[in-house]
């Protein structure tokens, strides 16, 4: 690790305007950061804990949607998120007890990483992210591996989940990382259904287009039968072959409908 | 009623008190005035000319006190390898020099190019990004097959096709095994892979040199298994010095599995330069670098024929595997595919005719060396998986195939050298079905059926030699070390014992059980009975532990410098009871005249021999201290048979272990419970194998797992509870305790049969598939089954 000047401000605004400087950058939990720092991967001037902003702390339910703050650690939206089972049980499974403590929402999105899980509940139920600055639809907002729409400086202050009549998120673990080897985030919202899958593509999470037409028609396991997505663009590596995830897919979203509540 | 002490007894591990409460005393834990530190530049690439290196501004960095390289160690000798062997030819294999830091050459990722000694590990860092490496990269050997091939690039230039050594056992056997397979009623044959595996001791290695210039000697702190035979190997192979100006010191350490066994070269570094400096030096490995410097396992690619008669006995076996050694050849890595492996090759079975053919390869990798288990594995892998393929092409009962090829007679002479003792293999394959309850088998697959998974029974024998070994044998067949053990028993004046002992504990429970042998013989509370080990200035010598010799062999030893004792204590009891010795009995602690009433206590023995006011001091020295060395006659043949319940979603190819039981023959039992552990471990490193863990490099030699977000350690909720059994003991013939040694059948016996048990599955759910290489990951079986 090298050395690097550390602040831990108490609001949104003290935040924004200590990231001002060129080398700065936003620490979540660490869970992804400070790794790359103990390789050397990576070398920020300042870090700005985002962790201290009670602002950005806690999960709040309103009018059938769970805001939930970008410091918030897994552990803490596992516990709060009730009103939205599957999200809650979502972040239950990530990582370990100690992940779950330190990791934030906040950095998962922003670090979008094609195997975490929480960029498929995003997509899945068609979430807002809300920035410093504005807020951004899921749609709009995952841009493929390691990328989003995050300007430089830009910090997510909370992210909005619509909560839908049903939903539930079945991930295949790989098997040493235990992150997503494939997983598919399902939820209904009356007519129409949402399907994202994390984990498989090239591209990072993604919805599955032909999947969500036919279960919004009839939302049922068995509308699955038959349809399946290309193992082009699927990624490959030493778990698991392009076709063994594109297979995965439909696996994973039959199940999540069959457990979908 | 079960014993409370002594032979047989279940205390709770005393150790366990300081490691469970984080009192235990590691060499990371040790810091020592004025330490320095290195920080190891290590390649990161696998094969490349070292046509130069700047060190200029690296040197002039805040906190450096030197940087070494490779022409720092010029004049120094390069790591030995301990156990040479020759090929079917009868050349000796190839020995190209092994250096502490590459010289001219690299030859895997992870070899030290620099090492850069600063006051601080994060300055040593620091001036480690600003060395220049002047590199000509060439292409690298990574694939075994490749590299034996006529104008393959070779890792040293001086071993043409990278082949180390062509070896042949029994070369005696080779026309006639030839011949039997030739004329064989079935030939059932088998490709596999034994796949290379990451030791993962959960602590790192850690290496600290301390030289003080006031009496020219020279410590080394470190994370070894054999302190005294590193103490041997660097001091008199690689660094020029004495035994009495080197002490070698392995305190706690954090498991082992093998990889602590070798002399690395961070050890002689540290050894060396802090002679240099005249200062400490400290290394403490990062989980990162030990994925590509500690020593790796297995990594066996075979092909081996199992030849039946009519009535299905076996009448030969012939294999060919290739062996990869990583890019130098590490302490005693020659020996595992060889005496380690091909002797193993009879199994539990009086197959006639055996003939193994192992050639063992360079490649651009990290070392291969014993990693738990050390060539047993290997060979009960291959024999145990070809024989259920076997029962599968005939249509038998597996169980009912190795039945009626046991081996039911003892002493027996394999085709391949070794002499069983005894062994009763019929008896554990009755306990095993007793306690697998494999009669319940079929409704519990109905079970899973119901369910949507397919559900499958493995089954396999296994056995090993341990307590390696005859030391006259070892020689004759190229060990180039004595395998015994010693034991120095000291009795103090107030009756208290210290055994020191040259057997090393790393996670054994030896400070708990060796205590126990002790109380068994003098009838002393436990509590009296301290276990000294780690240290080459407290006890004599020791060859150390692996190969699960340390009771067998180690405890031997302390046990004949117990009966030493015995027999001098007695002679004092005698002249205090004005006995003849003949005459006296020792139990309980207290001496006694038969026949008589008269007695005196262990204690007042003890201080009498310290003040020996009225003592036979013509006859007999005062004190009471005794050393042994002792030799076995033979190894120890440990055996049993084990059985896995696995369960396929037929969906995702996901394999869940449902029930393991095991029933083990290990002779005589100290402690159960630390038994029971040991098992417990093992099993959990085989399924870790055959499921999870996998070693893989692309194809410029760059370690693809390299962390534990790519390479898969079983957790806690990939093993079930096991049903764990030795009550089946058929004892040691040769050592004095009647012990075999548990250590590694565990990891030995479990492999074979979570693959045979996930065959099974398949083939019970219509799936033609004989065969899938571990690790048998979910993406694996899936394409099996939709292959
Ligand atoms: C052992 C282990 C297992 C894991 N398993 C899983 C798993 O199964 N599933 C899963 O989804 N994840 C998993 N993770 C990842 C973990 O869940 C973290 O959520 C993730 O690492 C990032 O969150 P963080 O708060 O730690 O972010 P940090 O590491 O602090 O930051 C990550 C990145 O996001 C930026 N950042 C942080 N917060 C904000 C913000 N509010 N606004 C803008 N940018 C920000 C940082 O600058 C940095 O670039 C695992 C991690 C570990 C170490």
């Amino acid at each position: 690790m090298y050395n690097f000047e550390f602040e831990k401000p108490t609001t949104v605004a003290d935040a924004v305007a200590a990231l001002g400087g060129d080398d700065a950058q936003a620490l979540g939990g660490g869970q992804t950061l400070i790794p790359t720092l103990k390789q050397r991967l990576n070398q920020p001037g300042k870090l700005v804990s985002l962790t201290g902003i009670s602002e950005m702390n806690g999960v709040s339910v309103d009018g059938g949607v769970v805001t939930v703050g970008a410091a918030t650690c897994h552990a803490d939206v596992e516990a709060g998120a009730g009103a939205y089972p599957a999200l809650a049980a979502l972040a239950g499974q990530i990582g370990d007890p100690a992940v779950r403590n330190r990791g934030t929402v906040g950095g998962s999105l922003a670090n979008n990483d094609p195997a975490a899980c929480y960029p498929s509940a995003a997509l899945g139920s068609g979430a807002t992210i809300v920035t410093n600055t504005r807020e951004i639809a899921a749609d709009d907002y995952f841009q493929g591996m390691f990328s989003t729409a995050l300007e430089e400086g830009e910090i997510i202050t909370a992210v909005k989940f619509p909560i839908p009549d049903c939903a539930s998120y079945q991930k295949f673990l790989q098997p040493a990382s235990r992150f997503a080897l494939t997983g598919v985030f399902v939820a209904k919202y009356g007519d129409n259904v949402r399907v994202a899958v994390t984990g498989a593509s090239e591209e990072g999470v993604f919805r599955w287009a032909e999947a969500e037409a036919a279960l919004s028609a009839n939302f049922a396991p068995e509308a699955i039968d038959g349809l399946s997505v290309s193992a082009d663009g699927m990624v490959g590596d030493i778990h698991g072959t392009p076709a063994y995830r594109a297979h995965l897919v439909g696996v994973m979203t039959k199940r999540a409908v069959a457990a979908a509540h | 009623m079960p014993k409370d002490h002594g032979i047989g007894a279940a205390p709770k591990r005393r150790e366990d008190l300081r490691f469970l409460t984080g009192t235990g005393n590691y060499t990371d834990d040790i810091n020592l005035a004025g330490q320095a530190y290195v920080y190891f530049l290590r390649a990161d690439v696998a094969h490349a000319k070292i046509n130069g290196m700047n060190m200029d501004a690296a040197a002039a960095m805040p906190g450096v006190v030197r940087i070494f390289t490779g022409a720092d160690f010029e004049g120094v000798g390069g790591l030995p390898c301990g156990w040479q062997i020759h090929s079917k030819d009868g050349s000796p294999m190839h020995e190209p020099p092994h250096p502490v830091i590459a010289q001219g050459k690299i030859r895997y990722v992870g070899e030290i190019v620099a090492a850069i000694v600063a006051d601080s590990l994060e300055q040593a860092r620091d001036a480690a990004e600003a060395i220049e490496l002047d590199l000509e990269e060439l292409p690298a050997v990574v694939d075994m097959k490749a590299a034996l091939a006529d104008g393959s690039a070779l890792v040293h230039d001086e071993v043409p096709n990278n082949r180390v050594y062509d070896w042949g056992f029994v070369e005696e056997n080779a026309a006639a095994t030839d011949e039997a397979i030739k004329n064989a009623a079935h030939v059932t044959t088998l490709e596999l892979v034994n796949n290379r595996l990451v030791a993962n001791p959960m602590e790192p290695r850690v290496a600290i040199g301390d030289y003080t210039r006031h009496n020219d000697e020279s410590t080394l702190y470190t994370t070894s298994q054999n302190p005294h035979v590193i103490r041997l190997l660097m001091g008199a192979f690689v660094l020029g010095i004495p035994e009495h100006k080197l002490r070698v010191i392995a305190p706690d350490v954090g498991g082992g599995f093998g990889t602590k066994i070798f002399h690395y070269a961070e050890e002689a570094f540290v050894t060396f330069a802090s002679k240099q400096i005249n200062r400490a030096i400290k290394w403490t490995s990062s989980r990162s670098e030990a994925f590509i410097s500690d020593a790796q396992g297995r990594d066996h690619v075979t092909k081996i024929e199992l030849a039946l008669d009519a009535d299905n006995n076996f009448t030969a076996v012939r294999t060919h595997t290739l062996a990869n050694m990583g890019a130098y050849l590490s302490t005693f890595s020659t020996s595992v595919p060889t005496y380690l492996h091909g002797t193993l090759m009879a199994g539990n079975y009086k197959t006639p005719l055996v003939y193994i053919n192992v050639e063992a390869v360079f490649t651009n990798t990290v070392p291969v060396d014993a990693y738990r288990g050390a060539g047993r594995p290997e060979a009960t892998y291959q024999l145990e998986r070809v024989i259920d393929k076997a029962a599968r092409e005939l249509g038998v009962d597996p169980i009912e195939l190795r039945r009626q090829n046991f081996i039911t007679e003892f002493p027996y002479a394999t085709p391949v050298a070794l002499e069983y003792d005894t062994g009763d293999y019929d008896a554990t394959m009755t306990k095993l079905e007793e306690i697998a309850d494999l009669s319940g088998f079929a409704a519990r697959r109905a079970e899973s059926e119901k369910n949507g998974k397919l559900r499958g029974l493995g089954v396999n024998c296994y056995i090993e030699a341990c307590g390696i070994a005859p030391s006259n044998v070892a020689g004759a067949l190229g060990a180039r070390a004595g395998l015994y053990e010693s034991a120095t028993v000291r009795v103090n004046a107030t009756g208290g014992v210290v055994v020191m002992t040259g057997a090393h504990s790393h996670g054994q429970g030896h400070e708990t059980s060796f205590p126990q042998v002790i109380s068994e013989m003098i009838g002393i509370d436990e509590s009296q009975v301290e276990i000294v080990h780690g240290d080459t200035g407290r006890g004599a010598m020791g060859m150390g532990t692996y190969g699960s010799r340390s009771i067998a062999v180690g405890g031997a030893a302390m046990v004949r410098a117990t009966e030493k004792i015995i027999n001098k204590a007695k002679k004092i009891a005698a002249h205090l009871l004005e006995a003849s010795d003949s005459d006296i009995e020792l139990k309980d602690g207290t001496f006694s005249v038969a026949g008589t009433d008269k007695s005196i206590a262990w204690g007042d023995v003890c201080l009498t021999a310290y003040v020996p006011h009225n003592y036979p001091l013509e006859d007999l020295e005062p004190g009471l201290e005794e050393t042994a060395f002792y030799d076995p006659a033979n190894f120890t043949f440990p055996s049993g048979a084990y059985a896995c319940e696995v369960e396929v979603d037929p969906d995702t190819g996901e394999v869940s272990v449902q029930r393991f039981a095991a029933a083990d023959d290990f002779g005589n039992i100290i402690n159960p419970m630390i038994v029971d552990g040991q098992v417990h471990g093992g099993i959990a490193q085989g399924i870790g194998q055959a499921l999870r863990e996998n070693t893989v490099y692309d194809e410029n030699g760059q370690l693809l797992s390299a962390s534990y977000m790519d390479y898969a350690m079983p957790r806690a909720d990939d093993v079930p509870f096991y049903e764990v059994d030795h009550s089946c003991q058929t004892p040691c013939t040769h050592n004095p305790l009647g012990v075999k040694g548990c250590g590694e059948a565990g990891a030995i016996g479990s492999p074979p049969a979570v693959v045979n048990a996930v065959i099974d599955a398949l083939q019970s759910g219509g799936h033609d598939v004989t065969h899938i290489d571990m690790p048998v990951s979910p993406s694996r079986v899936w394409a099996a089954m939709n292959g």
